[in-house]
């Protein structure tokens, strides 16, 4: 009987044990797919040749596969919605964990889940048809369609990540903290900056990085907003094609394990390395630099 | 005794939402006296002494009702800065709460954020209030070090200094040595014992003994209601009352 | 300056209304001279950061209203049960609605139980050490992964390898692998909030570790667990990228009859009519219309998931 139960007990554990890898078995699965479809391109350009070539015409006889200009789109939307989303979205965190009244956090906060929740092609559509011809009207530029555009719109779906991360971050630092500035003198503002954002900059830090990661890797608003121009941009109104709008746009005529099919499996590539490396920095940071809570004794 | 105390608290009420903490405490704080608040956990002991110097406006739901002078001045007003006011009624908490910097700008802290610039000032008002606090000697080659690798007796002698930098007048002591060991205690009684020489202090404790070493008054606090107050050799032999006697003898239930 | 004895008593000759000490210490000249200064900086920052949160709450709002003032007018009944017609410039869009139910719905059932599990694992068998680390690592940059790379993973293995070709199924696993970390989460916060007091007391009466969670935990979690289901199911509900070469196709006049048949979806169907429809400024009402449903799909699920979610945290409280 006893047996019976101990072994049972055992064959759970296993089990769970092995479906918890599931995940790790996906990443790896999608490792090796894109790495399968990708490569054989670098039998057509060289990895350098496809890095920074300053040429993409998959289409052309010959073809050109470099993806520089969209690598380049890439880094410049993402840093530009990190101008705008990390000031904005760090500044809500303290704002609902140090200074909004709990009643009024208990509605800001959902609001920004909400946010997080919109389908991020409603938000590519809301650039399109609402925020571009405002920009084009205003700015008179050519089109809406931009960098700019783009980034905005980018901007708004890394917020939530970077506002709901940081404040967890703020919130659990040591409320003794909080207290020994305020018994000193200092001033809200003045614990904050001094007391507050030391102490949780880590988690802060974690929190723009996934943000940023989820910024470069967003595929419908730039699908749809970034004007589609293969091109270094050279303002930050002109149109740009990041990666993933190339892969999404291109797939669907890309002819079946041709190489313009290899190319954009290998742009895959360069994302999902892109991101790795992004998250990989996020753990290291929230493993190294563990928040400093209290004082231990 | 001294003509005119330091603070006073006056038909003092405090709720937290609904529920009243306190209930018309007066009291008065002499210069060069230490003052130890007594009672069961509970008792509303930690509440008050939060109170004077306005730590429980961090609490949202909280009220307070009666008036509590500074000098002559309500801190409770309006126009009063509450800033200002924690800057001369500085505060040592029950667990040790350095910041994570060096100790140096530990120490500092409340020069820079009041605005002190004179590096030379810093640097002396730093040394001062750690010997003060009797740390000096054992930190002063590595001020630069960060204060979390210090013992926890240490931690709170840190903390004292800190507070002592700005000058204060009155100083609040919130069970400061709840979290240390005996020797460490000890260490913060001699200090109490030579900061009264200085400021006006005042002290939540739940040790009986603590009391009657460190404190001239003692005030017992029961259900929210200060129960009896004065000079702590009396309160400590001849109590008052039936329910004092109880408390400091342990037989209390 | 040290505030001495003397300057004590000197403050204090003088009743009625504070007096300034005659030596005034360096730390108060400094206190006053900025003081004005620091209320007003504190004020200003704390104002901005209001606008901050004000701006947040306001992105949603107003893009909910634009979906409103534009779309409310294409919902009918007609819209909601008819087919597409005349290259969807008319009629309705009743296989996107089913498509992106069936697209959700089959993404939950195939993540849920490998996500529970998952979660269950690592809240109450791992012990800390290289494994959990690992794993959690994985978990990680699995919800870091962006979701066109699950698009062209989909493609890659579901839609090629296994030969499932651009189908229901395709599309399903490629939300489940995609919806996956969201509900490993939620999960474990579920699982989190189990108080262990109902552990100890049920291995204390002899129950092995499974049967405490069989019994105990996994019912005590239930609700939160089933949040982070609604969750998942409209993230997944919500999600293009991962579709477009693994499920959906322009048009299909048919509703799906088998789980290998291309399929319509709500978020697909905005795209393609709003850049590549045969008139795109024609059927921008219909674009709206179809935003306005897969907007109302997607926040109602998530309040409802907020909403219950913050119930159940309030009862354990």
């Amino acid at each position: 009987m006893r047996n019976k139960r101990q072994s049972a007990e055992k064959l759970m554990q296993r089990i769970f044990f092995s479906i918890a890898g599931a995940s790790i078995a996906i990443l790896f699965l999608i490792m090796v797919f894109l790495f399968m479809e990708g490569l054989p391109i670098f039998g057509v350009v060289s990895v350098g040749d496809f890095l920074f070539g300053h040429y993409w015409y998959p289409t052309s006889d010959p073809p050109d596969f470099g993806i520089f200009p969209l690598i380049i789109a890439s880094v410049s939307v993402t840093a530009l919605s990190s101008v705008f989303a990390i000031p904005l979205g760090v500044m809500t965190a303290i704002y609902l964990a140090e200074l909004a009244s709990k009643r009024v956090a208990e509605i800001v906060k959902p609001t920004v889940e909400l946010l997080a929740a919109l389908p991020s092609v409603v938000i590519g559509f809301f650039g399109m048809v609402v925020v571009a011809p405002f920009l084009q009207d205003v700015f008179d530029i050519p089109t809406g369609l931009n960098l700019f555009n783009s980034a905005l719109m980018l901007a708004f779906m890394s917020i939530p990540t970077i506002c709901s991360l940081s404040e967890d971050a703020i919130y659990s630092v040591s409320p003794g903290l909080k207290e020994g500035s305020l018994a000193l003198g200092a001033t809200r503002w003045e614990t904050i900056l001094r007391v507050i954002l030391p102490a949780s900059i880590s988690g802060i830090s974690t929190a723009v990085i996934l943000g940023m990661s989820r910024a470069i890797g967003e595929t419908m608003v730039v699908l749809m907003v970034a004007g589609g121009a293969g091109m270094i941009p050279e303002s930050i109104f002109s149109p740009v094609r990041p990666l993933p709008a190339s892969i999404a746009a291109e797939m669907a005529e890309a002819p079946f394990r041709g190489d313009h099919y290899y190319a954009l499996f290998a742009i895959g590539i360069v994302l999902f390395v892109f991101t790795l490396l992004f998250n990989l920095v996020a753990d290291f940071i929230a493993h190294k630099y563990r928040q400093v809570g209290e004082a231990s004794l | 005794m001294s003509p005119k105390p330091k603070m006073t608290s006056s038909n003092l009420d405090f709720y937290y939402g609904d529920f009243q903490a306190l209930q018309d405490v007066n009291l008065e704080f002499h210069e060069r006296q230490v003052t130890a608040l007594i009672g069961p956990s509970g008792c509303g002991k930690s509440t008050y002494i939060r109170c004077l110097n306005r730590m429980n406006d961090l609490i949202p739901i909280s009220r307070v009702e009666g008036r509590i002078l500074l000098d002559d001045e309500d801190i409770y007003e309006p126009s009063l800065d509450v800033v200002m006011l924690r800057r001369r009624v500085g505060m040592v908490f029950q667990k040790p709460n350095p910041f994570p910097k060096s100790i140096f700008e530990n120490t500092a802290y409340g020069l820079r954020v009041n605005g002190v610039k004179d590096k030379g000032f810093i640097q002396n008002r730093v040394e001062e209030s750690l010997k003060r606090a009797a740390l000096w000697d054992e930190v002063k080659d590595r001020l630069d070090d960060t204060a979390l690798g210090l013992s926890g007796g240490q931690q709170q002698r840190l903390c004292i200094a800190r507070a002592l930098a700005v000058e204060p007048e009155v100083l609040l002591m919130d069970e400061p040595a709840s979290a240390l060991d005996p020797i460490a205690t000890q260490k913060i009684e001699e200090l109490i014992h030579e900061l009264k020489e200085l400021y006006t202090i005042i002290i939540v404790t739940h040790s009986m003994q603590q009391a009657a070493r460190v404190s001239d008054m003692t005030a017992f606090f029961y259900m929210g209601k200060l129960i009896e107050f004065g000079d702590t050799d009396t309160m400590f032999t001849r109590p008052k009352l039936k329910q004092t006697e109880d408390y400091i003898t342990g037989r209390f239930g | 300056m040290d505030i001495t004895k003397d300057q004590y008593s000197e403050e204090h000759q003088s009743a009625g209304k504070p007096v300034k000490p005659k030596n005034i210490s360096v730390i108060q000249k400094a206190v006053e001279a900025r003081h004005r200064r620091r209320k007003l900086v504190e004020q200003v920052l704390f104002t901005t950061f209001r606008g901050a949160a004000v701006i947040n709450g306001l992105a949603l709002f107003i893009i909910i209203f634009f979906m409103l003032k534009n779309g409310l007018s294409a919902i009918t009944w007609e819209f909601l049960s008819d087919v597409p017609r005349e290259s969807m410039t008319k009629g309705g869009i009743l296989p996107c609605i089913v498509g992106t139910a069936l697209l959700g719905l089959g993404a939950i059932v195939i993540a849920l139980p490998i996500g529970v599990a998952s979660a269950i694992y690592l809240n109450e068998y791992a012990k800390p050490g290289l494994i959990l680390r690992t794993i959690r690592l994985g978990i990680n940059n699995l919800a870091g992964v962006p979701s066109v790379v699950f698009g062209l993973f989909g493609l890659a293995f579901f839609v090629t390898y296994l030969k499932m070709g651009v189908s229901l199924v395709s599309g399903c696993l490629t939300l489940a692998a995609l919806s996956l970390p969201v509900i490993i989460g939620s999960t474990e916060e579920a699982l989190k909030a189990v108080p262990d007091t109902y552990r100890e007391a049920s291995l204390g009466l002899g129950a092995t570790k499974w049967q405490t969670i069989y019994r105990v935990v996994l019912p005590a979690s239930l609700p939160g667990i089933l949040t982070g289901a609604i969750l998942g199911l409209s993230r997944a509900a919500g999600e293009t990228a991962p579709i477009m070469f693994t499920a959906a196709v322009f048009f299909t006049p048919d509703l799906p009859g088998s789980i290998f048949d291309e399929i319509m979806a709500l978020p697909y169907h905005i795209y393609v009519l709003a850049t590549a429809g045969t008139n795109i400024e024609a059927t921008r009402h219909l674009q709206y219309g179809t935003a306005l449903v897969l907007i109302a799909l997607v926040l109602g699920m998530n309040m409802a998931a907020i909403v219950w979610r913050s119930r159940i945290r309030k009862k354990l409280k």
